[in-house]
């Protein structure tokens, strides 16, 4: 079944093509991963499929369903997680309540149940803590709950990234770079960890990475993007030799980091 | 072995009776003009939360307090003053038609007022929380002068710049300092509920809460709507106890006194406004001398009238740049906490060494 399917999606700024004519395909299950060189229009594919942008041209579709330039908000309802290329966690608020408000689009009660504490309002505030806790400790910050998110390393406010993302109960899931910053060996732990989160949540994953040991070996496809134009795709092995992308990595764009 | 939590109960209960006791007796008791020191501090107390609630707890940098204010004061003016008052306040142009005669109890004015603050915050939460930080101070400081000038100019409602005189004197301490708990007590529980968290979250990162399922406009507004709601009853209970009204002093000064109030208090501490609003007034009071001529015995210091504001404005200068997270930060009172600060163990701590059940434990 096809989760998430982009159409000939077009995305301009002013004058400038972020993104031209690019169509994907995620099919449920699937870890497909999205690659290119620095301002290729990853990001902004991603900012496209969670509705932060409007794209200026084409369709997107998450079961079927278009949901081209829904509200952020409705898009996660749907079943859309991400995580941020640059962590935007809510950093002055504790690690537990990170991942509880992540929790809230799911609360029935209105504003003056939750304002009364009425017993069905505290029913659904203790089941979105034990949950929350279940989640903390499957990523191994449990202990820390009661600390500031910016206190936490960086390796740990990834992870709770992460965990705050699955606390809304997603079925696709769109990794903005996770082992952007990361020694090789913390890089592969978290490809193992990567792998285990689809298999015990049923996930869908959409990664953007520069690290091409954890792309090649996580991803089942992988699309690579250059200046907004998706110049190759397929599987790992075979988009690894393709000529334009040694190109656009190494030749052309003197530019390139990472 | 008494535990940590009843040991705060008990606290809790003991100071709740002493402040019952405490309002009993000052409002038979005290001077007048201690009393009415003490109800302004209450309801400047409700005014900070309810700002808090806004720019501290949701990151709204709204200067549209007096706008809201204005609106309740004046309804509950008009709601509770007599119908033969009305007619000699409204000497030039009478007042319009139902409200020459309508005279409501106190306590539905005050709520009227505050569901007309509350409906006026609505409208203008739709436009102006577009926009973000500074550009949202300005439009809601303008939607603030304009209540103002509109206030000035309706003269058959609001009498214009005349302003309202012969408000009954309504407000006691008990609808002051019952408010201001009644405020608390229901902001410290959305504070602390989902929705809490969800208002704290777009503060925190519009884009993430949202990416995360928090509808934004909808807490936004709410928080908006909400504290336009407390802004206009406190602003009901301070024209009930001054007993004249008018316009213009609903102006900016109004509202950067209620932020000089949460900013020292404490972005995000319920608690720190009330504790800094009862600083900031009394200290106002005390501040007085400022104004006046002092004599020093060998120099006579001519007094100007506005040092007071002078002093304030330094003092706000001074907390945002050297103590930016106020007297409480973003943390809520508790006993642990107060037994624990400075302040309780230079003073009281200093005589009662453990002899308090599971103090020092």
């Amino acid at each position: 079944m096809s989760m998430l399917k982009l159409e000939d999606v077009s995305m301009w700024f002013g004058g400038v093509a972020a993104l031209k004519n690019f169509n994907l395909e995620v099919s449920q299950g699937e870890i497909v991963g999205l690659i290119g060189p620095n301002g290729a229009g990853k990001t902004t594919v991603f900012n496209i499929i969670t509705g932060v942008y409007k794209p200026s041209r084409g369709k997107v579709y998450f079961l079927d369903r278009e949901i081209t330039g829904l509200r952020p908000d409705l898009i996660t309802k749907a079943g859309i997680a991400r995580t941020f290329q640059n962590i935007r966690l809510f950093k002055g608020l504790s690690v537990m309540e990170n991942v509880l408000i992540a929790h809230h689009l799911h609360l029935k009660a209105n504003y003056l149940e939750a304002i009364l504490k009425l017993p069905g309002y505290r029913r659904e505030e203790r089941r979105m803590r034990e949950e929350s806790l279940a989640l903390l400790e499957r990523v191994g910050l449990a202990d820390l709950r009661n600390e500031r998110a910016s206190a936490l390393s960086y390796g740990m406010q990834r992870r709770l990234e992460i965990a705050r993302a699955l606390a809304t109960n997603p079925k696709l899931l769109l990794l903005d770079e996770p082992a952007a910053g990361m020694n090789p060996k913390e890089a592969e732990d978290l490809t193992e960890f990567i792998k285990e989160l689809r298999t015990e949540f049923d996930l869908s994953i959409l990664l953007i990475e520069h690290h091409m040991d954890v792309v090649l070996n996580i991803s089942k496809r992988i699309y690579v993007l250059d200046y907004g134009v998706m110049i190759a795709s397929g599987r790992p092995e075979e988009v690894q030799n393709n000529q334009r992308v040694i190109e656009a990595y190494l030749g052309v764009n003197e530019d390139a980091e990472d | 072995m008494a535990t940590k939590k009843t040991r705060d109960r008990v606290l809790t209960i003991l100071s709740l009776l002493f402040l019952l006791v405490f309002i009993g007796f000052a409002e038979n008791h005290l001077d007048l003009y201690i009393v009415r020191i003490l109800n302004v501090c209450a309801i400047y107390a409700i005014l900070g939360m309810s700002m808090n609630l806004i720019n501290g707890f949701t990151g709204l940098f709204s200067l549209g307090h007096a706008g809201f204010m204005a609106v309740g004061a004046y309804t509950t003016a008009l709601l509770t003053i007599p119908p033969a008052v009305k007619e000699q306040i409204f000497y030039l142009v009478p007042l319009v038609e139902p409200l020459d005669r309508l005279n409501l109890p106190f306590p539905i004015a005050l709520f009227v007022g505050g569901l007309l603050a509350a409906l006026v915050g609505g409208l203008i939460a739709a436009p102006t929380l577009r926009l973000k930080g500074d550009y949202l101070a300005i439009a809601t400081l303008g939607f603030a002068e304009i209540i103002r000038v509109v206030f000035t100019n309706t003269q058959n409602i609001t009498n214009g710049a005349l302003g309202l005189k012969g408000i009954p004197a309504l407000t006691n301490l008990w609808w002051s300092f019952g408010t201001a708990a009644f405020t608390l007590v229901i902001l410290l529980s959305l504070i602390n509920s989902s929705y809490g968290r969800a208002l704290k979250a777009s503060r925190e990162d519009e884009i993430a809460a949202e990416s995360m399922g928090t509808h934004l406009a909808k807490h936004k507004t709410f928080a908006f709507v909400l504290g336009a709601f407390f802004a206009g009853i406190g602003g009901g209970l301070l024209g009930n106890l001054l007993g004249t009204i008018d316009p213009k002093m609903f102006s900016f000064t109004f509202t950067f006194n209620i932020l000089l109030i949460i900013v020292l208090g404490g972005m995000g501490s319920l608690t720190g406004s009330i504790i800094s609003a009862f600083i900031v007034t009394i200290a106002n009071e005390y501040l007085r001398i400022l104004d006046e001529s002092i004599n020093l015995g060998f120099i006579v210091i001519q007094g100007k009238v506005g040092m007071r504001a002078v002093v304030f404005s330094a003092l706000l200068m001074f907390v945002v740049l050297f103590y930016r997270h106020g007297l409480m930060g973003s943390n809520e009172f508790s006993w642990d906490r107060f037994f624990a600060s400075k302040l309780y163990r230079r003073t009281l701590g200093r005589f009662t060494p453990g002899q308090r059940k599971g103090g020092y434990a």
